[in-house]
């Protein structure tokens, strides 16, 4: 495999990882406040929808970003509703809302165009530009590291950016901040959280709402940026992949960028089965390649790998002791 | 809270729960602009208008009976196998090999031997998740969710690189042979006699060779099959001391360690027989209808096995009840897709909405109903 | 000695730092807190003993904002206060340190204590602060715990420690302690008298609630007593003793009499050797226990809850793991591995009637008929062939124990959790009673059961001691253990204490061996 073709796959496994980077952040929230959320899945494909929706008609791709992330909060606040308010089954509640945001999409963009559940073919503004980084091109004839620049880290849609941005941002909130040690204390042990008189509903709540968030950015850069327009279960289980990272990233932001950046490299691998081949000697099945994020995080989840443990807290709604 | 009387926990919170999600899917189809009259009017003339709608209908039923089933077992041993479809795509796999086996004589033998493939292939599946939650704490719903993707590369792979036959294209293994083909309605006597074929002056149409034709249904033998599974389900749920123990531990772990019940050994129990079942659902789509195996067999029956469980409050006669009702939902769906311009994934959305307020609402549903009751009983109060 | 000393009604001039008046609360028909009074001195420890169940922690759970009081009124340095949350305890100056400790586990301690209380949004400017000032705590108050380790890696002594330094960070003046040495060792607990002493020097006001009288006697300023609801004594510790102290939270009970001939023991039933017993959080809860049991005996154990007693019925049930030798009828008992389960123990001739009949001893949801065969399942009388079970041989044997232990109502198609308390107890005994096993383990036979049934069950049980069955009885009731056994053994911390004649003891003597004051 020659350098131009390795960063090929670079670019696309930047460009693929990014979905399933914001999902996993968007479940680290909620899953580290103790809210389950196998949901993902939903509220992205929620999203793409009514972000490419908006942005094809209103010509917006903001505005088409402003909807899609209301359109996913609108499933987290469904979610918070069952799980946190009436205690109910988490994941049933995820899963219920995978479904309804499967079938819902395709109605509702059928009824908007008619085209089988697409949204016509996303063009100029309405959707999101690759960003040429500063200097891109002027170093582009730096040896190694100027294609590398110009290639696989400038040239994405600025969401591309805000994701990676995230990371840091996550860590930082998490760690560093009132909110974040809140946050993971109430995933963790929330009758502590109460006894020190602040309240679990509305922490859990402000988790699912930021779940919410950054499931519409992945969402909408589904719809908007990685492809031009939605098209009916685009997400193709994107949210599931998001879930296993973020059990492979043991529920930690820069862990998570790792885990999903694998995951992409995975997916932009099964796009190019010949490199695949050329590299490792004999013919890999594309299906393989497909199934191993899934298999990584079923060995990780059988601690085989070290031990992933959720928090503490995690699927148990919050019953007030005495 | 008040406690609700129990005919009103068994009937009135599923029938709530059904109402709430018909009537959240009416306010659906009426932002989208449609009428939500016409479309039940056109899924009831589809599913249930004609013999030929039943023969639909009751396919869709059989295989949900089979999933319904699997998630009930599980249930029971207080597990949340998620996996159906997985494993059902697996019990397929289990199915086409024994079916591509041997050139077999007689449907009954093959009937008998490709149900014990189906079910072989979809037990081992459920194998793993259930060993890891046993043994590793490992959860079973991730884990489940994980393997459901496994089968399904798996499955790409198999017909893509193994099964497929040389010469042929699409993903699939070769067709069964004739000696495996099950009787749908249109081939069993008096039953078929709905199904003909009829001229204009009401006598019978007959084929050039002169045979009687009808009109060809998929549902078929596997019905009673599955209807046999049910009864089984329930005589191994409540009348066998397996079914005591797998209820016993579901409903209190500690209780059940003090019995002596050993907890690993219910939990490989309960989701063998469970990813069995889910397995088992292949006769009828695949050895039944499809006769060959091709991609996705199970079709999000393996989802649905989850709302049908939930709707028939996990027990065996509500999920044949709730798998006839989800079955109406699918070919009245199918029926909505060719009829009218409302998208067949209609009958997606009301399934959510089922799981939604059967499973994770079921608590607002409760609260609602203590509510009327409430009012129900304060209004003799008042006139005294 | 009762009234004279109750201190809420003395006038004096300068307020107390805490005082009720009248608090009541009930539960449904239960009254858990009847009128009680109670007035702190500031800068004094006060001491709150009592039986399990007398009331102190809902008490407590009232002062912190869990539970809001039927009536009466608490005020903090002489003004009333309306405590409506947790939050409002805190703003008081109420510090809690709760039995079961409300800590972050993968939290380093620093992030414990700021929790809920940080300076802003940004945690470096709380965490740098709280360091300065939990040095300050630590080298005023003996309390050294390393700030920045996590505290699941805290030993259970330091792990209260960051409880107490989280209401001292709080600024809390008042602070209360539910049974803060029961899971600590003899010397951590000497080390936390030691910091609470320091503590009041400093002007704190502590109350600390216990049902172990020699911490009473060492460490508090003045004691209130609590039995069934109400406050029945206020003293100033040094001008009382632990016997008076006993007999106060014991009360001079009307002894529930039990026709009882004579015990005619016979051979050795159970013998237990050196029993130990570790939890999984490295606590040791049994450390040593050996005692035999013989044919035609009721062995009563007493002591107050949490003292091994139900760690001691779980591994003789099976149903825990354990160590050391036990046997049956000569047969030794494996404790761990395989045949260390409930099976395995009815087949060798044990009966066990557990402690918590709701969570152990039936599946709430089942009814009657199949708690009635609950852990014997797999008897063969059960059994219609080798698949099905025989249920209508299910519902005739219950519908027999149902009436022979008149069990209300007699359906036996109800669900357990649809029977009163004492009725649940009745199918509970009834299976086991009935099953004329060799061995009978049977723990807090009567708790939260009605008289005529409490009067029933122990007619049973003496019944099959005369039939020349073993009984092991676990009850935190001394007059339950007083009426009922032959042989009385006392357990506390894990041990036991001693062992003593029924007919040649009393309340004030078992009680202090409850309370760990070998008599």
């Amino acid at each position: 495999m020659d350098y131009a073709t390795l960063l090929q796959i670079l670019d696309s496994t930047l460009r693929l990882a990014t979905p399933l980077l914001l999902a996993c952040l968007a479940g680290l929230y909620s899953e580290r406040a103790g809210i389950f959320d196998i949901g993902l899945e939903g509220k992205m494909l929620m999203a793409a929808m009514a972000s490419g929706s908006v942005a094809y008609l209103t010509g917006s791709v903001w505005l088409g970003l402003l909807a899609g992330v209301a359109a996913s909060l609108v499933l987290s606040g469904i979610h918070g509703i069952a799980a946190i308010t009436f205690r109910g089954n988490q994941l049933i509640s995820g899963v219920a809302l995978n479904f309804l945001a499967s079938g819902i999409t395709v109605l509702v963009a059928q009824r908007l165009f008619g085209q089988g559940g697409r949204t016509p073919p996303l063009e100029g503004l309405a959707r999101f530009q690759p960003v040429t980084l500063p200097f891109a091109e002027s170093l582009q004839g730096v040896p190694l590291i100027g294609p590398l620049y110009y290639e696989v880290i400038s040239g994405h849609p600025v969401l591309v950016y805000v994701a990676l941005l995230l990371v840091p941002l996550s860590w930082w909130v998490l760690y560093r901040t009132r909110f974040g040690l809140r946050l993971r204390a109430v995933g963790e042990n929330p009758a502590a959280v109460d006894t020190a008189g602040v309240s679990v509903t509305q922490l859990r709540f402000a988790a699912v709402a930021i779940t919410g968030v950054l499931c519409g950015l992945a969402g909408a850069y589904m719809a908007t940026a990685l492809q031009a327009g939605f098209g009916r279960e685009m997400t193709a289980g994107r949210g599931y992949i998001a879930l296993a990272a973020l059990i492979f990233a043991k529920w930690r932001p820069v862990a998570a960028l790792w885990a999903c950046l694998l995951f992409g490299f995975f997916q932009a691998l099964a796009l190019r089965p010949d490199v695949v081949e050329a590299v490792v000697q004999f013919k890999v099945p594309v299906p393989v390649l497909d199934a191993l994020p899934y298999i990584l995080t079923v060995i990780v989840l059988a601690g085989l790998i070290g031990k992933a443990i959720p928090p503490r807290a995690g699927g148990e709604p919050y019953v007030k002791e005495r | 809270m008040d406690k609700l009387p129990r005919w009103a926990d068994v009937a009135l919170v599923p029938l709530i729960s059904l109402i709430l999600a018909a009537a959240v899917s009416a306010m659906v189809l009426l932002a989208i602009g449609q009428s939500p009259v016409e479309a039940f009017n056109v899924m009831v003339e589809g599913a249930l208008g004609s013999a030929y709608g039943w023969g639909y209908t009751l396919y869709y039923t059989t295989s949900f009976i089979f999933t319904g089933l699997a998630v009930t077992v599980a249930f029971h041993a207080g597990l949340f196998n998620i996996g159906g479809e997985g494993q059902a795509q697996l019990g397929g796999l289990g199915v086409a090999l024994v079916c591509l086996a041997l050139p077999w004589p007689h449907w009954t033998v093959a009937l008998i031997a490709a149900a014990c493939g189906g079910a072989l292939f979809g037990a081992a599946w459920a194998a793993i998740p259930a060993y890891l939650q046993a043994r590793r704490g490992s959860h079973i719903v991730i884990t489940t969710i994980m393997f459901n993707y496994i089968a399904a590369a798996f499955l790409v792979y198999m017909l893509v690189d193994v099964l497929r036959p040389a010469g042929q294209m699409d993903p699939a293994t070769a067709r069964f042979p004739a000696g495996t083909n099950l009787p749908t309605f249109s081939d069993m006597p008096i039953l078929q006699n709905l199904y003909a074929i009829l001229n204009e002056d009401g006598t019978q149409k007959l084929s050039k060779a002169g045979v009687a034709m009808y009109k060809v249904v998929p549902a078929n033998v596997t019905l009673f099959v599955a209807l046999g599974a049910a009864f089984l389900v329930w005589l191994l749920l409540w009348r066998t001391r397996l079914g005591y123990q797998i209820r016993a531990f579901g409903k209190s772990e500690s209780a059940a360690r003090y019995a002596g019940i050993n907890p690993t050994c219910i939990i490989m129990i309960a989701m063998l027989i469970s990813g069995g079942l889910a397995g088992l659902m292949a006769i009828n789509s695949v050895m039944g209808d499809s006769e060959r195996l091709v991609q996705n067999s199970a079709e999000g029956a393996g989802f649905i096995g989850i709302a049908v469980a939930l709707m028939g409050r996990n027990h065996p006669l509500g999920v044949v009840l709730a798998a006839v009702l989800f079955g109406f939902l699918y070919q009245g769906g199918a029926a909505l897709g060719m009829m009218t311009s409302i998208p067949i994934e209609l009958r997606i959305v009301v399934q959510g909405l089922v799981i939604l307020f059967t499973g994770a609402l079921d608590q607002m549903v409760r609260m609602m109903l203590t509510w009327l009751f409430r009012l129900r009983s304060a209004k003799p109060a008042r006139a005294v | 000695m009762t009234d004279a000393l109750q201190g809420g009604r003395q006038a004096t001039a300068a307020p107390f730092a805490i005082e009720l008046r009248g608090i009541s609360k009930a539960f449904g028909p239960v009254l858990a807190n009847r009128d009680i009074h109670i007035a702190v001195p500031k800068g004094t420890i006060h001491g709150i003993i009592g039986e399990n169940g007398a009331g102190k922690s809902t008490l407590m759970s009232i002062l912190y904002g869990f539970y809001k009081a039927d009536a009466g009124e608490i005020l903090i340095n002489g003004s009333p206060i309306n405590i409506t949350d947790s939050q409002t305890a805190i703003k008081a100056g109420i510090g809690m340190v709760f039995q079961h400790f409300k800590l972050v586990q993968n939290f380093s301690v620093l992030e414990n204590v700021v929790l809920g209380v940080e300076d802003g949004p940004l945690l470096n400017t709380s965490l740098a602060k709280a360091r300065r000032i939990l040095g300050d705590l630590s080298r005023e108050y003996e309390l050294d715990v390393d700030p920045d380790a996590l505290v699941e890696d805290l030993s259970v002594g330091h792990q209260q420690r960051v409880e107490i330094l989280k209401a001292l960070y709080r600024q809390a003046d008042i602070l209360i302690l539910d049974e803060p040495t029961g899971v600590l060792t003899p010397a951590e607990a000497d080390h936390l008298f030691r910091i609470l002493k320091g503590l009041r020097d400093q002007g704190k006001t502590i109350i600390l609630i216990t049902h172990k009288l020699r911490e009473i006697m060492e460490t508090t300023d003045s004691v209130s007593v609590m039995r069934r609801g109400t406050m029945v004594g206020t003293v100033k510790t040094a001008e009382t003793n632990p016997e008076a102290l006993a007999e106060l939270m014991v009360g001079r009970k009307v002894l529930l009499e039990v026709e009882k001939k004579p015990a005619t023991p016979g051979k050795v039933v159970l013998s237990i050797q050196n029993l130990t017993m570790r939890d999984e959080h490295g606590v040791d809860r049994l450390k040593g226990i050996s005692f035999n049991i013989r044919a035609g005996e009721i062995l009563g154990i007493a002591g107050v809850a949490g003292n091994g007693q139900s760690e001691l019925l779980a591994a003789l049930g099976g149903i825990q793991r354990a160590k050391g030798t036990v046997t049956m009828n000569g047969v030794t008992l494996p404790l761990s591995g395989a045949g260390a389960d409930g099976q395995s123990r009815r087949a060798a001739g044990i009966a066990h009637v557990p402690e918590d009949r709701q969570s152990l001893g039936l599946i709430m949801d089942f009814s009657a008929w199949e708690n009635v065969a609950f852990g014997y399942h797999n008897d063969p009388d059960y059994q219609k062939n080798w698949f099905l079970m025989d249920n209508d041989a299910l519902r005739a044997d219950a519908r027999a124990k149902i009436e022979r232990f008149d069990v209300r109502p007699a359906d036996c198609w109800l669900p357990a959790k649809s029977f009163s308390g004492g009725n649940q107890q009745k199918i509970v005994v009834a299976r086991e009673i009935e099953r004329n096993p060799d061995l009978l383990l049977i723990g807090q036979p009567t708790r939260g059961v009605d008289i005529g049934a409490i009067e029933f069950i122990h007619k049973q049980i003496v019944a099959l001691r005369d039939a020349g069955k073993a009984i092991l009885l676990v009850s935190v009731e001394l007059d339950e253990i007083m009426s009922l056994s032959d042989r009385i053994l006392v357990m506390f911390d894990g041990r036991v204490m001693g062992e003593r004649d029924p007919d040649a003891t009393n309340e004030r003597e078992l009680g202090m061996l409850m309370a760990g004051m070998g008599a």
